[in-house]
């Protein structure tokens, strides 16, 4: 199905997308309608245009594919499926996200997969092609990101307080560098071939949605964040 | 150094000549307190691990026990009490945030103490309640400002989803974990007798209790614990929770030790592991961020469920609660300074936010002014202990009332304040499996529905009293309550005059 988003709301192009019988949902001319796709367990939605904040909120297992940029809170509290951007996505991708995928070409702004998580099978994975902002990663507790920083080559690819109160899960990023400024309560390691197959699926995803070539990116080398003490947060009471 | 070495501030008295040293008390503590010795052939306690939770005072067959408070004491000293000196000697030992549970124990003031309530005499009727119908159903959420016709003249239903309750008493938000999963049964069974909801908290919502959703109202916090279609589409209404009355402007942490496997299942997280709720919601850094939460809610929900945000009592609450209104929120659940949790640090849940009193007299007052009171509905909480103050907060403008530990009091919690400790002995605040076995959903449940029962005919009997027969009567209807004691200023705020005026 086809749907020219010019002056639809954000509610009647969800209604139309929940309501169609046809797999394959094809939006044009998406011009910041926010919302797109939430709580959806079951549809490929390609989007052409501008999607608004909250792309794929609550997403339940659909996928969609977004031929441009998105904006803010993409992904927000994922439980499962796929978002690709072929372009840049905007703060807070991944908020909370707990299943699922989600793929983003270019950059992306602030707070990205803030307190990410995982849970038995389901285990989350944020791939940014290019640099991610400030506080990537904060309370992640579970899941994967990976931060590729094509095209960056002088610095790690990512801004300030990267990690910042995580407790669980990794970060990769891509290259030599390492942040500055990482809290004490991570460590750095450079990634283990173990560690490499374990993210390699993603990255030929990755490779495969944006015409990448994988092998140069491959070859890495990935440096590993992850919390290095259990529950850092047990110490700090004094009960009575 | 024996510095930190503080007295225990409880005593055990056994009295010797009724205990007949059947043990009972040893095995009902989780504090460890009583043990058999030996040597001299009887029970003796450790007065350092009692909490004073009355568990073996109730459980004792002869009535042998008893807690007092010790007479020990440090130099009187009306500035350096013992309580500010022994916290000194925890926090010298331990370096640590001091954390506490339940609501805030302060002697500030309690308004709903100095409220006093009208009735009829001689010039207008009081009804009597058991002779004549008596209103209490209450509708929450959005109310259309105008009626819309057709073209054909028919009135078009244009409400937006809301919540009906036969009692203008909910149960407040306490997440499993928190509380067991015997609590939690308990409040759901009852909130369907009754006809009204009790609140998942930011737990996630366990699977054998998406069967009361229509009486469950599931929240969404900062952490996104259990979130998922599934479980927005589970419950009546989502509620987002900004904050709570017991520690405004922090997040919460539940520690791993209390996420055993059922709870990590129903939150979505790995066993063993810390719930970090953050201190804010990452995506809300303004009143047009929050619209977004709401608006992505609804669109989850399609458009079925009314979205209640939850926010504490904190000074500028009024501006707050007028952004909150115009957020797309159908309910604004305001948590005043004496709401209970399960655990916060002593120093926040003592010392920050404000009074519900004043600050639900403000918010009405400032939604009334901007004429957009019609477009949410309040919920009171953060210490509603009797009908009373139910009566007082209807009148000083809220819709309803959230109640927490009023329900926990009637499952048996004695509000001995070791919530933190996860051994409650009443098995409500723990995940012990022996010490959830001792609250009997069922018999819980008819306790939470006997006081709410209770409390309903004695808001009748209130309202009667008032000739009013329909609690929307009543809503924001200050002439109905005087102050004693009250400087101007409070009156003011508070919207009353005093008592004889």
């Amino acid at each position: 199905m086809r749907l020219n988003a010019e002056r639809l709301s954000h509610q009647e192009l969800n209604r139309a997308i929940r309501e169609s019988d046809e797999n394959d949902v094809r939006i044009i001319n998406c011009c910041g309608q926010r919302y797109l796709g939430a709580g959806l367990s079951n549809k490929q939605v390609e989007v052409t245009g501008t999607p608004g904040n909250a792309l794929g909120a609550y997403l339940d297992g659909a996928s969609i594919t977004v031929y441009g940029d998105a904006q803010d809170a993409m992904g927000d509290t994922m439980n499962g499926g796929t978002i690709v951007v072929h372009g840049m996505a905007g703060d807070a991708a991944g908020y909370a996200m707990r299943g699922g995928e989600i793929y983003i070409h270019k950059n992306a702004g602030y707070r990205c997969g803030v307190h990410m998580k995982a849970y038995k099978d389901r285990q989350p994975v944020l791939v940014i092609g290019g640099e991610a902002g400030s506080f990537l990663g904060e309370y992640q507790a579970g899941g994967i990101i990976v931060v590729l920083g094509l095209g960056t080559k002088e610095k790690a690819p990512v801004n300030n307080f990267c990690g910042m109160g995580m407790y669980g899960g990794r970060i990769f990023l891509r290259g030599e560098r390492v942040p500055q400024d990482l809290s004490s309560h991570l460590s750095v390691h450079t990634a283990s071939q173990e560690e490499l197959k374990e993210i390699a699926p993603a990255l030929e995803r990755f490779g495969t949605f944006f015409k990448e070539d994988m092998d140069s990116i491959m070859e890495g080398p990935f440096q590993v964040i992850e919390p290095n003490v259990e529950n850092p947060y047990r110490q700090r009471y004094a009960a009575y | 150094m024996r510095v930190n070495w503080d007295y225990a501030p409880f005593q055990v008295l056994r009295d010797p000549a009724r205990c007949v040293n059947c043990r009972l008390c040893e095995k009902e503590c989780s504090n460890q307190v009583h043990r058999f010795d030996d040597k001299i052939k009887g029970m003796v306690a450790d007065d350092t691990k009692c909490v004073n939770c009355h568990r073996c005072v109730a459980i004792c067959p002869t009535r042998a026990l008893k807690i007092a408070l010790t007479d020990h004491t440090f130099r009187p000293n009306s500035n350096w009490t013992a309580d500010s000196i022994c916290e000194i000697y925890r926090q010298a030992e331990s370096g640590g945030v001091l954390l506490s549970s339940m609501g805030a124990p302060t002697k500030l003031p309690v308004y709903w103490d100095k409220l006093l309530v009208n009735a009829s005499q001689v010039t207008n009727p009081s009804i009597d309640p058991l002779r004549e119908p008596m209103e209490l159903r209450t509708f929450l959420g959005k109310r259309p400002s105008m009626i819309e016709r057709d073209p054909d003249g028919e009135i078009l239903d244009n409400r937006q989803p809301g919540l009906m309750v036969e009692t203008p008493i909910l149960f407040a938000a306490m997440s499993y974990g928190a509380i067991s999963y015997n609590a939690h049964a308990a409040l759901a069974k009852a909130a369907q007798r009754l006809g009204t909801f009790y609140n998942t908290g930011e737990g996630g919502l366990h699977e054998d209790f998406y069967v009361y959703g229509e009486n469950t109202i599931v929240q969404v916090a900062s952490g996104r614990f259990g979130v998922q279609p599934e479980y927005l589409n589970a419950g009546k209404a989502v509620e987002i929770k900004v904050g709570q009355g017991a520690k405004p402007g922090i997040g919460g942490h539940l520690p791993g030790s209390k996420i055993v496997a059922d709870v990590a299942k129903t939150r979505m997280i790995p066993e063993g592991m810390d719930a970090l709720s953050p201190a804010p919601h990452h995506d809300i850094y303004s009143i047009e961020d929050l619209r977004q939460l709401v608006d992505s809610i609804k669109e989850a929900t399609q458009y079925r469920k009314p979205v209640i945000v939850k926010v504490a009592a904190v000074h500028n609450i009024a501006a707050i609660a007028s952004g909150i209104a115009r957020s797309g929120a159908d309910i604004i659940a305001i948590d005043g300074y004496r709401g209970g949790t399960g655990a916060a640090p002593t120093r926040i849940r003592d010392n920050v936010g404000i009074p519900i009193e004043l600050a639900l007299a403000a918010v009405d007052q400032r939604l009334r002014d901007e004429k957009i009171r019609g477009e949410v509905s309040l919920i009171a909480g953060g210490s509603i202990r009797n009908s009373a103050d139910v009566v007082k907060a209807v009148a000083l403008g809220a819709d309803a009332v959230y109640v927490g530990t009023a329900a926990l009091i009637a499952l048996g919690c004695h509000l001995c304040r070791a919530c933190h400790s996860g051994k409650c002995n009443w098995g409500i605040a723990t995940q012990r499996p022996e010490l959830v076995a001792r609250l009997d959903p069922e018999e819980g449940a008819e306790r939470l529905y006997n006081l709410i029962t209770a409390w309903n005919h004695e808001i009748k009997e209130m309202m009667g009293g008032m000739g009013i027969n329909s609690i929307e009567a009543l809503r924001g209807n200050r002439a109905m309550l005087r102050g004693v004691g009250l400087n101007q200023k409070e009156l003011d705020i508070l919207g009353i005059r005093h008592a004889g005026e």
